[in-house]
């Protein structure tokens, strides 16, 4: 890995180095590009999932291969080293989101597991009929229908904060949807995974809180991509996820205030989340394991460690960075294709993330057409159906980049777009 | 030979570009409308019914090249059959029409006609081939 010291792009006046990293030398160390195939594979759908390095790979085999047991039950060597490296991931993702305690990060299967922990434990127990959820149009389905379900078994009122015609939260809406005191939790996406939209978080947070409502992010495409403070984001409940972060699929986390969590009753029952166990009733296990009923994914979690070191040795900022010239180049050269438009905010507004329509050409033939020369472009609604319906549009086509993509990828995606206006050319 | 060149053929750009019995009927003895989920596209059916079978069928919505493709060489097809017949087509029969092999979700694309058509004209709700699919 070759780093070089250059000054940060979008530091005005900052002078000191900021570390950065050489895509190319990123990408050799994923397998799925070094594997031979008969046109390299441009894999632009990240927001989706991301591809693994083989450092996770490997710690991951490793478990398996050398100490693969049950954790926090054994008290043979190779038990005692498997919830080692089980709590040691989860130190190492509190360090990565900033957390005050390893205590407050709660595996769970992925963000949408996480979002249905707090809707059923904290809104189970905390909100009745006549209170109010807020939420935004620009939602993905696993921050919206948990809640939606809630809302109907407890009588509980959703709203809405408006997604203006350029894309972004219309934040002038927020004090009247708090405004009766009413609303008990708002709940917003960090970084649109449609838009690429970067919310306000910390600014909504400090009007929810000032409301008397808790605050809960979706950070499914923010914890991956840029450096995430849950401290300074102001919020109550983190949830993301780790297949989007280099990390294994089955894995995800929610991290949450610990007085909250404390006080919240347990998700699921099972194995590890007790202390103790009569015939008709029984005592929670301390903070996280209340949340963590069942044997874990343990490899999984392990996979998650290795991907957060990996990224921290990238460097969160030097990724986001990456990310974000990706898309000001692609939003440039995108600008040449005719008849396309993108969805979304300026390129100094936005993720690694572009979605957009070509003229009439649906999105799913956009993406076969790109898909025989090897580019991975994602096509539909991208699980926010009523954010495309606020658009009008029942699909969009959506590029989105990581720390291995190369602007020649985007070369080849304007390429490929011309080439789809030929074929479906009336 | 690139790819999307077996997928684009001719005849499937072509229905596309140009779709027969494209369009809606006046008074309609059923009228049918499904959508596809995943991708948003949305085929509606119309169909005039005359001595056990298909009269007149029409259809409309938004949808891929596939899904629109395969609408309207349906649709060809099966005007003026009778509804026995019309009954018996299946997942392959529309495969074969397009002359393309497609991946599990393309294939949904391919067969949305189809199922619009079966569950408006016999109440068939299952996506065509599934059937087959459970038991495997
Ligand atoms: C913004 C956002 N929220 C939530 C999710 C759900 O993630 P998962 O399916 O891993 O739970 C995704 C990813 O699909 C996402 O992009």
């Amino acid at each position: 890995m070759t780093f070089v010291s250059h000054r940060h792009p979008a530091g005005a006046g900052a002078t000191a180095p900021v570390q950065t990293f050489d895509p190319q030398a990123v990408r050799a160390q994923f397998p799925i590009f070094r594997e031979p195939r008969a046109r390299p594979l441009v894999y632009l759908d990240s927001a989706a999932t991301s591809q693994k390095p083989d450092a996770v790979l490997e710690a991951m085999g490793r478990y398996y291969s050398t100490f693969n047991a049950n954790i926090h039950r054994g008290i043979y060597q190779i038990a005692e080293e498997a919830t080692a490296a089980y709590e040691d991931s989860r130190r190492r993702v509190a360090r990565f989101i900033h957390a005050g305690s390893p205590r407050e990060v709660i595996f769970t299967r992925n963000s949408t597991e996480a979002l249905n922990l707090v809707a059923h434990s904290w809104g189970r127990s905390r909100l009745e009929a006549g209170d109010a959820i807020v939420l935004t149009v620009m939602e993905h389905h696993s921050n919206l229908v948990p809640w939606q379900l809630l809302a109907s078994e407890r009588g509980i009122e959703l709203r809405f904060i408006p997604v203006t015609e350029g894309g972004e939260l219309d934040l002038a809406a927020l004090p009247r949807l708090l405004a009766d005191g009413r609303a008990k939790l708002v709940s917003v996406v960090h970084i649109s995974n449609v838009l690429g939209t970067v919310n306000p978080i910390p600014e909504i947070a400090r009007q929810a809180h000032a409301a008397g409502a808790v605050m809960v992010v979706d950070a499914s495409q923010s914890v991956p991509h840029c450096p995430v403070d849950v401290q300074a984001l102001g919020a109550d409940f983190v949830a993301f996820t780790g297949h989007k972060m280099l990390g294994p699929t089955g894995i995800g986390a929610l991290w949450g205030r610990r007085s909250l969590l404390e006080e919240m009753p347990p998700f699921l029952g099972g194995g590890e989340m007790i202390r103790e166990v009569k015939l008709t009733g029984s005592k929670w296990n301390d903070l996280p394991w209340k949340f963590e009923a069942g044997t874990m994914p343990i490899a999984e979690a392990v996979g998650l460690g290795a991907a957060v070191d990996y990224l921290e040795s990238l460097g969160m900022e030097a990724i986001f960075t990456h990310d974000r010239e990706l898309v000001a180049y692609a939003m440039e050269r995108l600008r040449e294709v005719p008849d396309l438009e993108i969805l979304g905010p300026p390129a100094d507004r936005r993720g690694g993330v572009v979605a957009f329509t070509l003229d009439d050409i649906h999105p799913h033939d956009v993406a076969t057409v790109l898909d025989a020369d090897g580019i991975a472009l994602r096509a539909g609604h991208h699980c926010a159906m009523p954010l495309h319906e606020r658009f009008g549009i029942p699909a969009t086509a959506r590029a989105s980049f990581y720390c291995y993509t190369l602007p020649e990828e985007i070369d080849a995606l304007v390429k490929g777009l011309h080439r789809a206006r030929q074929v479906f050319a009336r | 030979m690139s790819g999307f060149d077996d997928i684009y053929r001719e005849n499937i750009l072509d229905h596309y570009r140009n779709p027969r019995n494209h369009g809606t009927l006046e008074s309609p003895d059923i009228t049918y409308e499904d959508a596809n989920p995943l991708c948003g596209d949305l085929i509606r059916m119309d169909f005039k019914l005359k001595d056990g079978t298909i009269e007149q069928v029409r259809f409309s919505g938004h949808g891929c090249a596939i899904s629109q493709a395969s609408a309207s060489m349906l649709c060809e097809r099966v005007e003026g059959m009778a509804l026995e017949e019309a009954k018996k087509i299946g997942r392959d029969d529309v495969l074969e029409m397009l002359g393309i092999e497609l991946g599990p979700v393309r294939l949904k694309c391919a067969l949305l006609a189809l199922k619009t058509l079966k569950a408006g004209v016999y109440g068939i709700q299952q996506w065509p081939g599934e059937e087959e699919e459970s038991t495997r």
